[in-house]
């Protein structure tokens, strides 16, 4: 089980059985009422979409956005095919929490696709699995068919007259499939190479139909807040910041892993949960909502709650809720040359300013890593930045902007020192002990 | 080209789109064909792209993009290490490092008994059990340690 803390948890509880995962375990844990209660009383679209909205669930893929107001976006009237699609392509560095509700509790995430696309009238859906993650596909598609041999998927869904078609689809790795708008396309068999919005996708979205995506964990939720009320899941959260959230901690820490909190827990509460800094080093920095969002030095960050606001106010993001934790061993030079790397090796190709402006940010902390760095690289990297921001068709490009920005301006001085001694801050031999790689062998 | 168990596989695949969608179920197809492959030939792409009624240019243009194809015969074993700030905070760039010397050849190249192919991966939302490394795309390994690497080295005939 690698969901390894809780605090008055939602998403995860009950998920200790050694089959979690099966549909009769399930409904033990009152799995599908939700969706029986929906069917059976023939509840409105209106009422479900309003009850998602009051409970201000925000969309847990990234970019923050209430899923009730999205899913009123989609076309009432509009008579052809509509469709749905849950984002499981977890491939922002740092993210693996959509693996383990998907291993851990797969009905759940089905459960809150057919109550969407009740909502919104969609007759198809897809979750497009990251490529991976082979294990986590195949055991998707057995709930699926456990779905559908007991009547909770396909035509006529437990007699309601409500039809409903789900299917998994593995992606082959591109991180860019995770923009919603390149899954798309990768769904429809071709490259994954983001589309122009507008239009976006709830006027015209799979095989240019009206499509809704959401990610992983915003589906688990809504049986939730279906159950519980729309009001009662936004105060287990915080004002504006409903419900609980699964972090994915990851680096030096005791115990990497998932940790479901409240919006709104003190990040050294979380810190804590994860057993600490590892060897009791002192924390030097935080990216707290995936690769792509500014990292937070240790001072600031210990100040934060877990919440999207909290998180903004420190200057970044709280993402997809992947907290990566660095301690004083990491030379930030070296940490910002890996990412640049990922960026500029992911970026589709597409737009001029992403394709050329990535392979420089790489080149240029490559080379300042290397000792070969120039004293105006870092004025070259801030402008380099700026020509890319605002400036591509999706945002790929902001996200490999953004730890630039926030590495170099948090971390100056030791951006400076590596120019100009042509070495790093932080010694090589303590660098090394950091990763605890070589701890095993001498 | 492909045998009769890997075109059952396919037509599972293409069951799950609409009709006219066929070339949805181009990134099955061929992740289908390399597994019964071990990579992916021109001659397997275009087999792919008839069979599914879509131009082979664009099927090639999906096996390029997407990094889990392997255009190039690969070994035996293809070992994809995750060195992404994740992984490389938990050693995943040292068992990069550790995995070449040990090995003797670097990131995309092969032993030259053709058993093992290294390759360098991104970040496989699996980072709280770093270092991962995936073997033929479908084994997921946790906390390769050196023991453990040794371990799985020792597995491959
Ligand atoms: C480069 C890039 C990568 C992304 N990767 C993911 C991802 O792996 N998973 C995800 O759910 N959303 C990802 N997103 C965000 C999606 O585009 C989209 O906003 C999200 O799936 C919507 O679901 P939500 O509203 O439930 O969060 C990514 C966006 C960008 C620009
Ligand atoms: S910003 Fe980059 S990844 Fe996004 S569409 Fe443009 S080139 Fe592709
Ligand atoms: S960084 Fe290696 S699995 Fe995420």
């Amino acid at each position: 089980m690698a969901i390894l803390g809780a605090l008055n948890p939602m998403l995860t509880v009950g998920l200790n059985g050694d089959k979690a995962w099966r549909l009769d375990d399930y409904v033990k844990r009152d799995g599908y009422s939700a969706l029986k209660k929906i069917l059976a009383g023939k509840m409105p679209q209106d009422q479900v979409i309003n009850e998602v909205k009051k409970s201000v669930l925000r969309g847990r893929g990234g970019a923050g956005f209430p899923t009730g107001l999205k899913w009123s976006f989609m076309p009432r009237a509009f008579s052809g095919d509509k469709y749905l699609v849950c984002n499981s392509d977890e491939g922002e560095p740092g993210t693996f929490k959509d693996r383990d509700i998907l291993l851990f509790n797969p009905h759940s995430v089905i459960e809150g696709m057919i109550i969407a696309a009740y909502a919104m009238g969609a007759a198809r859906g897809y979750n497009y699995i990251h490529g991976e993650v082979w294990e986590v596909y195949t055991r998707f598609e057995e709930a699926l068919d456990e779905a559908l041999a007991a009547g909770l998927l396909g035509k006529n869904i437990l007699g309601s007259g409500f039809d409903f078609e789900l299917f998994a689809h593995h992606g082959y790795g591109a991180y860019i499939c995770g923009e919603e708008t390149a899954l798309l396309e990768s769904i429809e068999g071709k490259k994954g190479q983001p589309r122009f919005k507008p239009p976006f996708p709830a006027s015209f979205g799979l095989y240019g139909k009206p499509t809704t995506i959401n990610n992983t964990e915003t589906f688990a939720a809504i049986p939730l807040i279906m159950n519980l009320g729309g009001e009662a899941y936004l105060e287990s959260g915080k004002a504006n910041n409903g419900g609980t959230k699964l972090f994915s901690v990851s680096g030096h820490v005791n115990r990497p892993g998932n940790y479901e909190i409240p919006l709104g827990t003190p990040f050294p509460i979380l810190l804590e949960m994860a057993g600490g800094m590892r060897g009791g080093r002192e924390l030097k920095g935080c990216i707290p909502g995936g690769s792509s969002s500014p990292v937070v030095p240790a001072s600031i960050m210990m100040d934060c709650t877990m919440d999207y606001d909290s998180i903004s106010k420190a200057g970044s993001m709280l993402g997809s809720g992947a907290v990566i934790v660095m301690d004083e061993t990491t030379c930030m030079v070296k940490a910002l040359e890996r990412l640049s790397f990922f960026y500029y090796e992911e970026s589709c190709g597409q737009c001029t300013p992403c394709r050329e402006g990535t392979n420089w940010l790489y080149r240029i902390v490559h080379r300042i890593e290397n000792g070969q760095g120039r004293a105006d690289d870092l004025d070259l990297l801030g402008s380099v930045t700026t020509n890319i921001m605002g400036r591509t068709i999706c945002a790929l490009g902001d996200a490999a902007s953004m730890p630039v920005q926030s590495f170099v301006k948090h971390f100056r001085d030791e951006f400076a020192y590596h120019i100009e001694h042509k070495k790093c801050l932080v010694p090589p031999d303590i660098q090394r002990a950091g990763s605890g790689f070589f701890k095993a062998t001498v | 080209m492909l045998t009769t168990e890997s075109l059952k596989k396919i037509d599972r695949e293409i069951a799950k789109y609409p009709p006219e969608q066929k070339q949805s179920a181009v990134m099955a197809a061929l992740a289908i064909a390399q597994e019964e492959q071990g990579w992916l030939s021109s001659e397997a792409i275009e087999f792919v792209a008839n069979h599914l009624g879509m131009a082979p240019m664009a099927a090639y243009e999906v096996a390029s993009f997407y990094n889990m194809y392997d255009l190039k015969p690969v070994g035996k074993y293809k070992l994809t290490v995750c060195t992404n700030l994740p992984c490389m905070l938990s050693g995943g760039v040292d068992a990069g490092e550790y995995l070449k010397q040990k090995l003797g050849i670097g990131f995309n190249e092969t032993t030259p008994d053709g058993r093992i192919t290294l390759k360098e991966g991104e970040c496989m939302g699996a980072c709280g059990d770093a270092p991962v490394m995936l073997v033929n795309n479908r084994r997921m390994c946790s906390t390769m340690l050196p023991e453990q690497i040794d371990k799985l080295l020792a597995e491959f005939e």
